[in-house]
């Protein structure tokens, strides 16, 4: 029914949008949606532990630990994504060992995929540290000198009291943070990561169906924002305490 | 209403404790003794060093000099398990405190459940057995936010005897309170003193310190001015210091 009609629509309108009628093209542009969605899963997840374990060190007793976490925000947070990404697979790919693809050739240790996973998760974790920070700050220190009154570690007082309570303030940060990490995961086109963009710019180079591919590339980009907006709110909004205003 | 029951051996022996934050001095030369079953309280102007001494005897400001020993444990050891000395000092803070996130019943159970790693049935069983000692039976399940000042003040007080203290400590908990819900806490800190367990209390509400220490300590600047019973600080204060206080404030 759709594709007959999008085929409708090319032929007598020369509306091309390939990928609702022409079965190939709809697979590249499909493989395309689930490389952007797994390499966004992987990295929404990974920067956030990246942020935790950032903000665990940096407010730790190691000085060596503040070291490396201020260093690393201050790396990844002042250069561009687009150039980590070619800094990790033009210039780290190379110093790592091939393996062996069980035939007769090598194939690189880590996939451009495995590439762009790191590179977005090290970015985006770089602000998560910070996002984390500032709700880590925001929770009240008398509430902090309650829990340790009681006899709270560091590991437990994070555990049970700050964390749930800076998780609630800082949100919206987080959430604009994971937005934008969603939309720089087109950046791994450069690098020839079969994602949805790679996937359009094929699709449009053989059928010359530019505008019509930049409509849809569009339109699914909103779709998958929405989704992560959506999950954020959800859970958001599970969270909320009755009486609680931060 | 001093002796009303035996005094124990002493809980809390601060000897000589001096704590300056920068080159400010706060406390300067401080000594007093609290021995088991024993309610002290402990008043004077603001910035006198009562809150900053509450929070020296659990270890939550460290002391310049002197030393402080509760239940035979020097605090101001740098070896000494935090853990085990705030497992008997219970405190209670004039801003209550609680954790926003949990329930008043979840509140209490949290601590002993973490902290002391206990089970969390017998936890239960006790939590709500201390939340009706308290009247708030009818409020367990309710966050801080929707409780009143006077209900979240007795959450705290529970939330501190779930760890059985040795001794607690009350750190003006009734400053931020209006007159009626005042009233629920100090009957509830003069039913824990009158069962025997051992308070000290920087208050500002003279006729409640009259009435439930055993002992009254005024400071002033950093320095204990005088003390002795309610009796005689109030009714008898020989100092000029602790008269021009007491014409002030009673």
């Amino acid at each position: 029914m759709i594709a007959s009609y999008f085929q409708w629509l090319n032929d007598t309108h020369g509306l091309n949008f390939s990928v609702f009628y022409d079965a190939f093209d709809r697979s590249r542009f499909l493989t395309g949606l689930w490389t952007t969605t797994y390499i966004c899963v992987v990295s929404i997840i990974a920067s956030m532990v990246l942020g935790l374990i950032g903000v665990w060190l940096a407010g730790g007793n190691s000085r060596l630990g503040r070291l490396v976490v201020r260093g690393y925000v201050q790396f990844f947070r002042n250069t561009p994504p687009l150039v980590q990404l070619s800094f990790f697979y033009f210039a780290v790919a190379g110093l790592l060992p091939t393996v062996s693809d069980g035939a007769s050739g090598q194939s690189p240790l880590v996939s451009g995929t495995g590439w762009a996973i790191i590179a977005f998760s090290l970015f985006a974790g770089a602000f998560n540290v910070e996002i984390f920070r500032a709700g880590i700050e925001a929770v009240p220190s008398t509430t902090v000198e309650a829990a340790e009154s009681l006899g709270y570690t560091r590991l437990q007082l994070y555990l049970h009291v700050v964390l749930p309570l800076a998780f609630r303030i800082c949100l919206p940060a987080l959430n604009n943070n994971l937005i934008n990490l969603v939309k720089t995961t087109t950046l791994a086109y450069a690098i020839g990561v079969p994602e949805l963009l790679y996937a359009a710019s094929q699709i449009w180079s053989e059928m010359f169906n530019v505008r019509e591919m930049m409509n849809v590339l569009l339109v699914t980009y909103v779709a998958l924002v929405a989704v992560l907006v959506w999950i954020m709110g959800r859970w958001e909004k599970a969270m909320r305490i009755p009486g609680y205003s931060t | 209403m001093a002796s009303r029951h035996q005094l124990g051996e002493p809980v809390v022996v601060i000897e000589g404790v001096e704590k300056s934050f920068g080159s400010f001095p706060v406390l300067k030369d401080v000594s007093l003794t609290v021995r088991r079953g024993e309610t002290v309280c402990i008043i004077g102007p603001s910035g006198s060093g009562k809150s900053t001494l509450l929070r020296c005897i659990n270890g939550l400001v460290p002391i310049s000099k002197g030393s402080i020993k509760v239940a035979g444990r020097e605090v101001n050891d740098a070896s000494l398990d935090k853990l085990s000395l705030r497992r008997d000092v219970g405190i209670v803070f004039q801003q209550y405190n609680l954790f926003p996130h949990k329930t008043a019943l979840q509140n209490v159970m949290m601590a002993p459940i973490h902290v002391l790693k206990q089970d969390k049935a017998v936890v239960e069983e006790r939590a709500r057995r201390l939340l009706a000692k308290v009247g708030l039976s009818q409020k367990l399940l309710a966050y801080p936010g929707e409780l009143s000042g006077g209900q979240q003040q007795r959450v705290a007080i529970a939330r501190s005897l779930a760890m059985n203290p040795k001794v607690m400590l009350f750190d003006e908990v009734t400053a931020a309170l209006d007159p009626e819900t005042k009233k629920e806490v100090l009957v509830t800190i003069q039913d824990l003193a009158a069962e025997g367990m051992t308070c000290i209390l920087v208050t500002h509400e003279m006729g409640f310190a009259r009435e439930v220490a055993d002992h009254v300590y005024f400071t002033d600047g950093g320095l204990i001015v005088e003390h002795g019973s309610p009796a005689d600080v109030f009714g008898d204060p020989q100092e000029e210091r602790t008269k021009g206080f007491l014409d002030k404030v009673l």
